[in-house]
């Protein structure tokens, strides 16, 4: 699948990544990233939530050490041990949300660490500042470099990052994802920003999952999938829907066999869910037997509906039903004893009690169920998580085995069964397969499909694509909050769905 | 409900055999520490093993005792409240005041129990509803709560009570040295123990301490949990204010200054985690009875108060260095063993990006 970058003629790559490899223990995230940056240029770096585009920069930037592949720099081979070797050889990397002093000023930031200095080690303030307001002046931003960063807007703190990523004479600039926070304007003076750097002579990287930024800024795009390098392209020789079908393409109807299930009645009805700045409008329903994907970005509201459906978080307005019965707000117990569950997107933090054992968090959230006049003795709870535990093949040393020590695949099949024990009506999952093993994802894929058949109505939040179209009998998807997308089973296909979630609906249609 | 055909497996319960789970742990180790201490006094300390001492050890200790049940619950969810014995200053002043202005003596100490409960309250308030870390609001309400009481009575004692009453909690079960507040400690013991260990809300309370976000995705309502344990601990404070009170026939806004220290100390050494999410009763009260103990005889031997206290203190960070010391042996224990199993115990992957 992956081939060769090829060398154009011309001049040689300032930075080069042949078939890099990184894995994380079982979990490979990269599998051969490929990607040359050349002088002068502004690339782009396309892919799904997971397709390693991150990976890559963090190689690059010096936080990840690679397993295999080459890495070069000027042509010579490299390998950073931390992100200061990185940047002494100068490659600086311009994260989405920067992280400045917010109580230092404009100009300490610019400077932190490696003040200019005067006889005896005073730190010459008035040299910073010149070199600051020069900064600005050939990036053509007026910023004024002393107030203190705290209260500037995402754009201005970019700005600052790439001022200091100039100051230190970077000759590859790495961009991820800048402009998610920005507004049309700030957008626009990131890009002119971005342009007299190429015209200076650097390499940029811009990383984005909007393809008018890209088709608008860059020169040549490099679209990566499931780990690994697929092409790189001139800006000019190729379409959006060609990088879309680049970006999705491979066989998913094999991948997640779906039992037919008898889809029955509604049984989950959301109607106008609103919680302001976070996601607004939202209608759905669910029925029984029935999985339904919720497809988007990473960001796009999903898992902030599911919790508010649920109650962990609050919402303004609109309703959720239950088989027909208004849920209250904000109350997961009434939630739960009414039969819905959720299985969270963070099952370290939300999912499990990490410290505790495997038996505790099985029966944590049917501990009332389990007493016999108010007490729990030992007994219950272990009988309980006997059943749960062998049901999901979960492997663990023992039943009171803390939860922190099972392996990832494990510790997910044990929020799975904490919830099923509650014997839901709903079923929500949250990123049901992230970060855990290819065999038990097949194994949670086919628990998912096994529980619609009998009747359990499910909603399946995920940002891998192919398991969305594997898996759903219906698919919605968000967008910045909003529900931009439904799609049947026959209707869904890779390029509708990514469409719908990255605002070109309208290009398509 | 049937979910997947997978192998039936059976699990053991416990890791680890059950003399391993019973007699190393921290709790086991007090209470041998306690025995030790008990059994060398006997034999080093003249008047250790006399039926009085008994009984004035009992009685000193006993308001540390109660208080420190409502304490480990709420160590044990990861909070604190140092306003405890300002609030045992506040109902001794409260008590002494209305018996003084002809109130029966028991609805006086209704009453103070109740100033106790609401006291709590407002520590609860602060600190679940208003969202304030519990360490700061109880330092501020250990100034105000004691500012109060010594507001109300200024530098006076009331030090007239029903002799009835005052009789009462000096008695002594008939027969033995045993004072008769032990009867109601033991059976507050033994209620707090079952709660904590044995009942739903007691797991939520160990959820709460180990990992709040999780427990809240479990349906635990943190915030109510967490006041409903500052109203506790208020009303345990007030009636200990009571039993203080009447025990030395003395009402003062200074009644027990400082007795938070002394049971937040010895509930840690009882093995308790400042950090929330371990402990167990039987230590806590091991804990309690070592610190009394050991000061007792200590005292009896003629030995000053400064330097009981640098020995108390000393034997606290002992037992807390001794539990870094054990946790990191185990770690290296576990370490050693999941590099021999290879690859499937490790503790955790990153991310997959």
């Amino acid at each position: 699948m992956a081939i060769e970058v090829e060398t154009p003629e011309g001049p040689r790559p300032v930075l080069e990544l042949r078939r890099v490899v990184k894995s994380f223990g079982p979990v490979v995230a990269l599998r051969s990233g490929s990607l040359a940056l050349e002088r002068g240029s502004i690339h782009a770096l396309i892919g799904e939530n997971g397709a390693g585009k991150s990976t890559l920069v963090k190689i690059v930037a010096g936080l990840y050490r690679r397993d295999a592949g080459e890495f070069l720099l000027d042509g010579r081979s490299v390998d950073f041990s931390s992100t200061a070797q990185s940047k002494a050889a100068g490659i600086a990397v311009i994260y989405q949300e920067p992280t400045l002093f917010p109580d230092l000023s404009v100009t300490e930031n610019i400077f932190m660490g490696r003040q200019a200095v005067k006889r005896l080690g005073r730190i010459d303030r008035r040299a910073m500042r010149a070199e600051a307001l020069e900064i600005f002046g050939r990036l053509g931003v007026s910023l004024d470099p002393d107030r203190v960063t705290d209260g500037l807007s995402i754009a201005d703190q970019q700005i600052i990052e790439i001022a200091k990523a100039i100051s230190l004479d970077a000759r590859v600039l790495i961009m991820d994802e800048p402009t998610a926070a920005l507004s049309g304007v700030e957008v626009e003076r990131l890009f002119a920003v971005a342009r007299s750097l190429r015209d200076e002579g650097r390499a940029l990287l811009f990383i984005s999952h909007r393809f008018d930024e890209v088709f608008a800024l860059c020169d040549t795009v490099t679209v990566m999938r499931d780990g690994s390098y697929v092409d790189t392209t001139p800006i000019g020789d190729t379409t959006v829907d060609e990088l879309v079908r680049q970006m999705v393409g491979r066989d998913v109807t094999e991948l997640y066999p779906k039992l037919d299930a008898r889809i029955g009645d509604v049984v989950l009805e959301v109607d106008g869910l609103t919680r302001a700045g976070v996601f607004r409008d939202i209608s759905f329903e669910v029925r029984a037997g029935e999985i339904v994907g919720l497809a988007g970005l990473v960001g796009a509201g999903r898992s902030e509906v599911a919790r508010a459906i649920f109650g962990v978080d609050p919402y303004e307005s609109g309703s959720v039903r239950l088989e027909g019965a208004l849920l209250p707000k904000r109350d997961p117990r009434a939630a739960t004893s009414r039969g819905i569950a959720l299985v969270p997107e963070d099952r370290r933090k939300q999912g499990l009690v990490l410290d505790d054992g495997v038996s505790r968090n099985l029966t944590l959230a049917i501990r009332s169920k389990l007493a016999t006049w108010g007490l729990l003795w030992g007994g219950s709870e272990n009988q309980a998580a006997q059943v749960w535990a062998s049901r999901l093949d979960v492997k663990a040393a023992a039943l009171d085995a803390e939860t922190g020590t099972l392996s990832g695949g494990n510790q997910q099949k044990v929020v799975l069964g904490k919830w099923l024990a509650t014997e839901p009506k709903v079923l929500i999952v949250d990123e049901p397969t992230r970060g855990i093993d290819v065999g038990t994802k097949a194994e949670v894929h086919r628990l998912l499909s096994q529980l619609a058949q009998q009747g359990l109505a499910i909603l399946m939040i995920s940002s891998e694509l192919p398991e969305v179209l594997g898996m759903a009998d219906r698919v919605l998807v968000m967008r910045e909050g909003r529900l931009t997308g439904g799609f049947t089973r026959e209707q869904a296909t890779p390029e509708a769905i990514m469409h719908a979630a990255t605002a070109l609906t309208e290009a398509v249609r | 409900m049937t979910t997947t055909q997978a192998p039936v497996r059976t699990y053991k319960a416990h890791a680890q055999p059950a003399w391993r789970r019973m007699v190393l742990t921290r709790e086991s180790a007090i209470i041998v520490m306690l025995v030790l201490v008990v059994l060398v006094s006997l034999v080093t300390v003249r008047n250790f093993d006399s039926p009085l001492t008994v009984t004035y050890l009992l009685r000193d200790v006993a308001p540390i005792l109660l208080i420190a049940l409502p304490m480990t619950l709420i160590i044990v969810t990861e909070e604190i409240d140092l306003s405890v014995a300002s609030i045992v200053g506040l109902a001794s002043v409260v008590t002494g005041l209305l018996a003084q202005a002809g109130l029966p003596f028991p609805l006086a100490a209704l009453a103070a129990v109740l100033v106790g409960t609401l006291a709590g309250g407002f520590n609860g308030f602060l600190v679940t509803v208003v969202g304030l870390p519990s360490l700061a609001v109880t330092i501020g309400t250990l100034a105000l709560f004691r500012g109060i009481a010594v507001g109300l009575l200024g530098t006076t004692a009331i030090t007239d009570f029903p002799e009835y009453w005052t009789d009462l909690a000096k008695a002594n079960i008939p027969g033995t040295p045993i004072p008769v507040i032990m009867v109601l400690f033991a059976v507050l013991a033994l209620v707090f123990a079952v709660v904590l260990h044995f009942t739903p809300f007691g797991r939520s309370l160990f959820a709460i301490g180990l990992n709040k976000e999780a427990a809240a995705f479990s349906g635990i309502d943190v915030a109510r949990t967490k006041f409903r344990l500052f109203v506790l601990s208020g009303a345990v404070s007030g009636f200990a204010g009571v039993y203080f009170t009447l025990l030395y026939s003395n009402a003062r806004g200074d009644n027990a200054m400082g007795m938070e220290l002394q049971i937040i100390a010895a509930v840690l050494l009882g093995g308790v985690s400042i950090f929330g999410g371990r402990g167990a009763l039987h230590g806590v009260i091991a804990g309690v009875l070592l610190i009394g103990t050991l000061g007792s005889a200590l005292r009896l031997a003629g030995i000053s108060s400064d330097i009981i206290n640098v020995i108390t203190g000393l034997l606290l960070i002992a037992s807390v260095v001794s539990t870094s010391l054990l946790a990191w042996l185990q770690a290296r224990r576990s370490a050693a063993i999941g590099r021999r199993r290879g690859r499937d115990h490790r503790r955790s992957e990153p991310a997959p990006h």
